[in-house]
């Protein structure tokens, strides 16, 4: 069967990819979008730790659920937040939103 | 689990994944990063088949690859003037390099650490009992109170969400 490692090293490799989008991208959405990419890949991680070390009481898959819902709860109220700001300077790119900088 | 087919799948799915994944952040349009977004999150919940985890994968292709994409491309659509360009990139070197630091340190960690992971007779066991009774006992019983206060949560999220997109009417 697979061995456990290969997955880490999936979701490692996800969370990278999703580190270089928050960091790279200017666009508030797609900022938004790496940061889904970077919970979706824990959520793997602690699933695959839960099916090969904690084969009785699943401690990870229900780690992965409450990722998921701060997940849903976080997109909710970023997306908001990315509105509000469009709507007060036309742009969603988060390098303009710098009115906090002093 | 020890079938050839699993096997495949990991791989073609893992394949998926990463080159979805991968296409979020390499096509011009914000709307097929987006697709691609789903793509990426369907193969990931096809993963989290492999690994018997039948819940898991149902919930994340109803909210990840349901619920999320339609609230980011409401975002998309109603930011109609806002760059679309994803190339547009602030610190693309420095982001690269950190990135590609993240990734070389996690497959580090994960090839050098000696895992203890069950033994093979174990896994065979309890391999595709189904997940949901054992999931809905212990969230309701051991994790009662990070269940309410998750239930909390998003009631805060949703309000402060309706609170921040509401026009002024002074």
């Amino acid at each position: 069967m697979i061995p456990l490692e290969y997955y880490l090293v999936l979701s490692g490799i996800l969370f990278a990819l999703g580190f270089y989008g928050v960091l790279a991208r200017r666009s508030a959405i797609l900022i938004l979008i790496a940061v889904e990419l970077m919970l979706a890949a824990v959520s793997l991680n602690f699933v695959a730790f839960a099916s090969y070390m904690d084969a009785e009481l699943f401690t990870g898959v229900i780690f992965a659920i409450f990722v998921i819902t701060i997940a849903a709860a976080e997109v909710g109220l970023a997306l908001g937040i990315v509105l509000r700001i469009f709507r007060e300077r036309r742009s969603a790119n988060v390098d303009e939103a710098s009115s906090l900088k002093w | 689990m020890d079938s050839i087919g699993v096997i495949i799948g990991f791989y073609a799915l893992a394949g998926l994944t990463v080159g979805a994944a991968l296409l979020v952040f390499l096509v011009r349009n914000l709307l097929h990063a987006v697709l691609a977004l789903v793509l990426a999150f369907l193969g990931m919940s096809g993963l989290f088949i492999t690994l018997s985890a039948d819940f898991i994968a149902m919930a994340q292709i109803l909210i990840y690859a349901g619920a999320i994409p339609v609230l980011l491309v409401f975002a998309v659509m109603l930011t109609p003037h806002a760059s679309r360009d994803n190339a547009n990139s602030l610190f693309a070197p420095g982001g690269l390099l950190i990135g590609l630091g993240f990734a070389a340190l996690f497959v580090f960690v994960a090839m050098a650490t000696v895992w203890p992971v069950l033994d093979v007779e174990t896994l065979h066991v309890q391999s595709f009992a189904g997940t949901v009774r054992t999931i809905g006992a212990a969230l309701l019983g051991d994790y009662l109170l990070a269940f309410e206060l998750a239930s909390v949560l998003l009631l805060a999220a949703f309000v402060g969400a309706v609170a921040l997109v509401r026009e002024d009417e002074a």
